[in-house]
């Protein structure tokens, strides 16, 4: 970056105080019109999107948010238990991987001898690099017989006065087990921008909280975290607008059953999953429209969840002075 | 924070035991949530590893069957089909996806204003955040209603996809050549396209290609938009032909887990064996290019 910030204008722009070559006119246009291109991509997905679901929009409305019925028989259509099972599964994932990021991101930090830190970073990256499709095979052949037999009844039995730990059902693919794969699809998301957080405080400010006899957790308490806030925050938010957008491995293992189900041991399904899953039956003009609606909805969660993502990171590093 | 916890030694003694002890368990507590994402990448390269290796053998690459379709069969299945079909769709996405994302790089690092650079990369960055499920859908509606699925459109739904990864990391090592040799090849009188094709764009060789093979490690095992746009495949014939659907590994591992039959499961752990480590080896050589090229541009920048 830094070679790019001290480039003046002159270098920077073609055309001051030289004569306009041909090939430089090329140069400029054809990359232009790349750039232009991805700005016209984005507005184009959206164009389409809302083009395919404008039937549903025109016959449902708003109204489409709230019912929970999903009958391509009778041609009715409401996005609600998707919406839940979104909120619920997405939600869950980030409050389980939330705090295990965070302990990985000070472990590679602030405690990990020197050389188990690299091979450990390393290994973090390599599960985000794993499909998900693969972790859906995992997750539907290996993890969902195991939680089914050996973790869900254990839960329901010690904390079963908390209604989302219901009676395990027949079902192993069920909102539990989705709820544990995403957490790992997003555990290495929301500790690798931690990591390189934790990695960015001052170790003059460190070594201060240090030197004034805190304990180590003392100054991570007082000191990182405060500064690191803002971005894990971000990293936070990253990881829910993945887990809200993951339709593959969510499709293999929530059982797609499509009702409001508090217990989180019986099968649901969510906007991606359902999208994902209706792909070969043929659908009714308005049920394909209804498919839109849901990945309109998924399309602007996404671009809300990143603009603000945006806006915390540019906020917080304009207050810590960070340039970036 | 209270005064008392800015001042810790002039707490009472009997303190320090029990801070000492909170800071012994949130260690611990760091120290295990560190073991577990080790444990999770564990577990599962050493599920795929255990059950996909029985399975390779020649003919995963020379026989191909239709998944789902008629089922079981007797002789010993293999996915040559798919590992064909995710070689022809990820070659098209690549071919769309590296020039323009290499182009978007160019314009904002070497011509654009400081508007249009912020503009630009936050709408990369955006495009990158939406869910591939939704770029399926995007090119179901814009290219498969009317002409039906084919693999052009798989290929083009993967070039969305890898379109901001490419152009991040071209733009990345761009920003690190040094201005100074901008400034002397305009300096002894080069057009500005011949500095950036020529002098600048060279410098940079090994992190776009790093930044490109990543992009493909990262596509090649998407599965979300292929579902919409590339997935009803005619038979198990091996199929080169992109006019036409194509099977693809990723495709092939989904429709194979969700059936019951457990030769069929042993197929999906085959070709997810296959894919992990074509991934591993893919990102592994990756980073360990980008780590010379980078050092190639520092000592060129002296």
């Amino acid at each position: 970056m830094t070679s790019l910030d001290v480039s003046t204008d002159a270098t920077r722009r073609p055309f001051s105080g030289r004569r306009v070559r041909l090939g430089d006119l090329i140069l400029q246009g054809v990359a232009g019109l790349a750039a232009l291109g991805s700005l016209v991509l984005v507005g184009l997905i959206a164009w389409k999107v809302i083009q395919g679901a404008r039937l549903s929009i025109s016959t449902f409305g708003f109204g489409f948010l709230t019912h929970d019925i999903w009958d391509p028989v009778h041609d009715k259509f409401g996005a609600a238990s998707f919406l839940y099972g979104t909120a619920v599964t997405s939600f869950g994932a980030l409050i389980l991987a939330t705090p295990i990021a965070i302990g990985i991101a000070l472990f590679l930090t602030e405690l990990a001898p020197p050389w188990i830190r690299g091979p450990v970073t390393a290994l973090v990256e390599t599960l985000a690099a794993i499909p998900s499709v693969v972790i859906g095979l995992w997750g539907i052949l290996v993890l969902a017989p195991f939680l089914h037999r050996d973790v869900n009844p254990v839960l329901h039995s010690v904390l079963g006065f908390i209604p989302i730990f219901g009676p395990p059902g027949t079902y192993q693919e069920n909102v539990f087990t989705a709820i544990v794969v995403l957490t790992m699809m997003i555990l290495p998301i929301i500790a690798s921008i931690s990591r390189e957080l934790f990695l960015s405080v001052p170790s003059e400010l460190k070594e201060g909280a240090l030197g004034l006899g805190t304990t180590r957790w003392e100054m991570i308490r007082g000191v990182s975290f405060p500064y690191a806030r803002g971005g894990v925050a971000a990293a936070m938010i990253l990881g829910l607008g993945r887990a809200i957008g993951e339709a593959i491995a969510v499709a293999q293992v929530i059982g797609a059953f499509t009702g409001i189900s508090i217990n989180f041991f019986n099968p649901g399904n969510t906007l991606g999953a359902q999208v994902a899953l209706s792909y070969t039956g043929s659908q009714t003009p308005l049920g394909e429209s209804s498919l839109f609606y849901l990945a309109l909805i998924l399309l602007v969660f996404s671009i809300v969840v990143n603009l603000v993502a945006q806006l915390i990171v540019r906020r917080s590093s304009r207050r810590l002075g960070i340039a970036r | 924070m209270s005064a008392q916890e800015v001042n810790p030694l002039l707490r009472p003694k009997d303190h320090l035991l029990r801070r000492r002890l909170t800071n012994r368990g949130m260690e611990l507590l760091a120290w295990l949530a560190a073991a577990l994402a080790v444990f999770f990448l564990g577990v599962i390269v050493w599920s795929v590893a255990r059950q996909g290796l029985s399975q390779l053998s020649l003919s995963l690459f020379t026989k191909s069957q239709s998944v789902g379709f008629f089922g079981p069969t007797t002789e010993k299945l293999g996915l040559a089909n798919a590992f064909v079909g995710s070689l022809v769709i990820v070659g098209i996405a690549t071919a769309i996806a590296l020039p323009f994302g290499i182009l978007i790089a160019i314009y904002v690092n070497e011509f654009a204003g400081k508007t249009i650079r912020s503009a630009v990369t936050l709408v990369l960055d955006v495009l990158a955040g939406v869910p591939a499920i939704v770029i399926g859908i995007f090119v179901f509606q814009l290219i498969v209603v009317g002409r039906g699925q084919s693999g052009y459109a798989g290929g083009f739904a993967l070039s969305i996809l890898m379109l901001p990864l490419v152009a991040r990391a071209t733009m990345e090592v761009l920003a690190l050549v040094p201005n100074s040799l901008r400034e002397a090849a305009l300096g002894v009188g080069a057009p500005r396209w011949r500095v950036t094709l020529g002098v600048i764009l060279p410098q940079t060789i090994g992190g776009v290609l790093t930044g490109a093979v990543l992009a493909i490690a990262r596509i090649a095992g998407e599965t979300a938009p292929l579902l919409l746009v590339c997935s009803l495949v005619g038979g198990p014939a091996v199929n080169w032909n992109p006019a036409q659907a194509l099977m693809t590994v990723p495709l092939a591992i989904f429709e194979l887990s969700d059936q019951s039959d457990s030769q069929e499961h042993a197929l999906a752990w085959a070709g997810a064996l296959v894919l992990i480590l074509f991934i591993l080896v893919v990102s592994l050589t990756a980073r360990w290019l980008a780590t010379r090229s980078r050092r190639k541009i520092m000592r060129a920048s002296g």
